[in-house]
């Protein structure tokens, strides 16, 4: 007899039917109620009031008002014509940053599976190399690229020794972006690549055999066995990276601190800015902007939901 | 009689368990956050074991944190009450409905009236207040740092003391073309730096009925000027365009050689002491416009909090910590101005090189030549709110972002904003 026998027994004895699936759930409900649905609706509660006061109670009602003010544009094209453009600002970056970070992330999380799933020698080796950014912190791998990145940093020294000129990549909007993207990539692609990898491996050996017995050939053979058969693995991937994409903060905060200008602001650098960073803190306007990225972020959830789950 | 033997051990025994814990309970525990331009908080800290040497019933913990946290963190922790007894802050207006009277539990409120009089202003909330919330510990000036040996070696002439902002901008980038050095001068990415110079260009921040009217013809004037420079490589541009929002500094490009010019201040002293003989550097008289020769006052000061539970304490210890005796230990120690204004008359042996000494003797001059206005805003509750609009917007019109007239608009909005916020 162990020590949860006795008390299961008596939960059985007086939950009847299927009430007791509620007694296994209720950890895990707790936890998921204090740490996710409370902060919602602590959220839901700041995107209603105003002032600059931390205590709900002591916030003015001021209903729609933070939302109307995120929302109000002359010209929804032009964010300096918006009341509150640095949240256009970040919502133009971020749309710009999530196409093309998570673009060329799944396609070259792709290749690099490939290429790793291939026999050959230091295999292990290669694929470590691909996934130790993945266990680095996010600050840390901005460090490492501001220090290669600045004016004075390693690429210009590198390029100063081929005799060519430097460059000030963090200075100019196109480069800064660049960098910001390409920094993403480098930190994170080890990980997709690894359930890429994983999904590779899980196509049965004997589909490409009989693909090679009618000389099939390797783009065709890519096309029809490979392709379809890793979809599952590279919608999982797909929409993680979405969701990671649109989150983008920490990396980029670090390396460009947002600029230049407003260069490479995004949506999350907006809502820490508005509530934690300003002499008035507006509370409210963070609390709504993180909001309508919430809701960003549940559509995408069910879009994950929807085609990973089995088809029939 | 082994009754009472036996009661007059366990009576004994009782005592000695008991004393330990009464005196316990007895200990005010107060303490107080710090962060250090230099070594403010371990010369606190040796104060602070003084202190409690005369004062065995109080402890003084002293914390030490980087300056990013009082300016983020202890807001929040000030708001969930959950903050320090003391901290030491500079942008007051950030903290000041959190502030503790020390009026009535200091012993002779008089002589800090005396001592401190026009910076306790800056702590309070308006004309209408008189209470006294912190003890400001030293008095910072914005000031030019200039790297004499790269003037030398352009020969070209130091500017003299009632050169203007439009004559430094010239030299600077004569000597910088001169000596390959990438750019004239640098400002730190912050409003505080940038009103100075606008104030000395007809900058009045306020209108007559002493509410912000930030953007008139003196604070365009320097805006065009301090935009163009950036564009034409005068001003390094990557303090002010490389990032979005906040504070950055440009001590190490000023260290490195990277600029001839460096426009920040005082706090600087030590930072440059350390630099040791790399180069020769010299702090010059503020720039002067049409209408001043004007940078800005600032410092910092341990405020106390009213959510202490130890308000004597808390008072005692600065109070402490005001006697001129310590004051003065403290003032050069640190290497600091300090902001007793008898201690201002005194001659202070500050442990420094002749260079430094000279450096104290500019600042001094700095800090005579401040505009009334410069005091003003510096005392303004929601000055940090000017500061910061003016550094964001202006750098994001020297990024391109925007145009120089938007950045107007935008700085204008986003101060009434800050303030409608403020009073909801």
């Amino acid at each position: 007899m162990n020590l949860l026998e006795a008390p299961m027994r008596l939960a059985q004895k007086h939950l009847r039917g299927g009430r007791i699936g509620w007694v296994f759930v209720t950890p895990n409900l707790s936890v998921f109620g204090l740490f996710t649905f409370l902060p919602i609706v602590i959220d839901l509660i700041y995107a209603v009031t105003g002032g600059n006061q931390l205590f709900p109670a002591q916030r003015p009602y001021v209903g729609t008002a933070n939302f109307q003010a995120l929302l109000a544009c002359r010209n929804y094209l032009d964010p300096n014509t918006c009341t509150r453009d640095l949240f256009w600002h970040g919502i133009y970056n971020t749309a710009e940053f999530v196409v093309l970070q998570v673009g060329f992330m799944v396609g070259l999380s792709l290749a690099t599976a490939l290429a790793l799933n291939r026999p050959g020698r230091a295999r292990g080796f290669f694929r470590a190399v691909f996934f130790y950014p993945v266990l680095l912190s996010p600050v840390v791998v901005a460090l490492i690229w501001k220090w290669v990145l600045q004016r004075y940093g390693v690429l210009n020294a590198g390029l100063g020794a081929l005799g060519l000129a430097p460059h000030d990549w963090l200075l100019n909007s196109s480069t800064a972006f660049f960098w910001s993207v390409f920094v993403s990539i480098w930190a994170h692609m080890g990980f997709y690549t690894l359930i890429l990898l994983a999904g590779l491996q899980a196509i049965p050996r004997d589909v490409y055999e009989a693909a090679a017995m009618d000389a099939t050939p390797p783009w065709r053979r890519f096309r029809r066995v490979t392709l379809p058969l890793l979809m599952p693995s590279l919608l999982v991937v797909l929409v993680l990276a979405l969701i990671r994409a649109v989150q983008i903060f920490d990396e980029v905060y670090v390396l460009t601190g947002g600029g230049p200008g407003t260069s490479t602001t995004f949506l999350v650098q907006f809502i820490y800015q508005t509530g934690f960073a300003q002499q008035v803190r507006e509370y409210g306007m963070a609390a709504a902007a993180s909001l309508l990225l919430a809701a960003v972020l549940m559509a995408l959830t069910v879009l994950q939901l929807r085609v990973t789950r089995p088809r029939k | 009689m082994r009754s009472v033997l036996s009661g007059i051990l366990l009576a004994t025994a009782a005592a000695a368990w008991a004393l330990p814990g009464a005196a316990h309970a007895a200990t005010r525990d107060i303490r107080v956050q710090c962060y250090s331009d230099g070594n403010e908080c371990p010369v606190t800290r040796d104060l602070a074991t003084a202190f409690m040497k005369s004062h065995p019933d109080i402890k003084v913990t002293i914390d030490e944190v980087p300056y990013s946290a009082i300016l983020q963190s202890l807001p929040v922790q000030l708001a969930a009450g959950k903050g320090p007894d003391i901290a030491r802050v500079t942008l007051f207006g950030n903290y000041s409905q959190y502030f503790l009277d020390l009026r009535p539990y200091l012993k002779d409120a008089k002589f800090w009236e005396t001592a401190f009089g026009p910076t306790l202003d800056w702590m309070r909330k308006g004309p209408a207040d008189h209470g006294i919330y912190g003890l400001m510990t030293q008095l910072t000036v914005t000031a030019p740092l200039v790297d004499k040996t790269l003037f030398e070696q352009a020969k070209v002439p130091l500017p003299g003391p009632k050169a203007t902002w439009d004559d430094w901008a010239k030299a600077v980038a004569k000597v910088a073309k001169a000596t390959g050095t990438p750019a004239g001068m640098a400002w730190d990415r912050s409003g505080h730096r940038f009103a100075g110079p606008a104030i000395s260009y007809g900058a009045r921040y306020f209108d007559a009925k002493g509410n912000p009217a930030v953007v008139d013809a003196g604070f365009k004037a320097m805006a065009q000027r301090f935009y163009h420079w950036n564009l034409d490589g005068t001003v390094l541009k990557s303090t002010w365009a490389g990032q979005a929002t906040g504070y950055k500094d440009a001590f190490n490009e000023f260290a490195n050689g990277k600029i001839v010019m460096y426009y920040s201040g005082s706090w600087q002293l030590n930072r440059l002491l350390k630099l040791g003989n790399a180069f020769d550097w010299v702090i010059a008289a503020n720039p002067c416009g049409p209408a001043a020769c004007s940078g800005m006052p600032g410092g910092a000061a341990f405020v106390a909090f009213k959510e202490t539970k130890h308000p004597h304490a808390v008072a005692a210890f600065l109070d402490f910590l005001a006697q001129p005796a310590n004051y003065r230990t403290f003032a050069e120690r640190t290497n600091n101005i300090p902001a007793e204004l008898p201690l201002q008359k005194q001659a202070l042996n500050y442990t420094m090189p002749a260079a430094g000494k000279a450096a104290l003797a500019a600042l001094l001059h700095d800090a005579a030549t401040l505009s009334p206005i410069a005091y003003h805003l510096q005392g303004y509750r929601f000055a940090g709110a000017i500061f910061g609009a003016t550094a964001d917007r202006i750098g994001q019109a020297i990024a391109g972002s925007m145009t120089l007239d938007q950045a107007y608009q935008r700085i204008t909005q986003d101060i009434a904003t800050a303030l409608a916020t403020a009073k909801k």
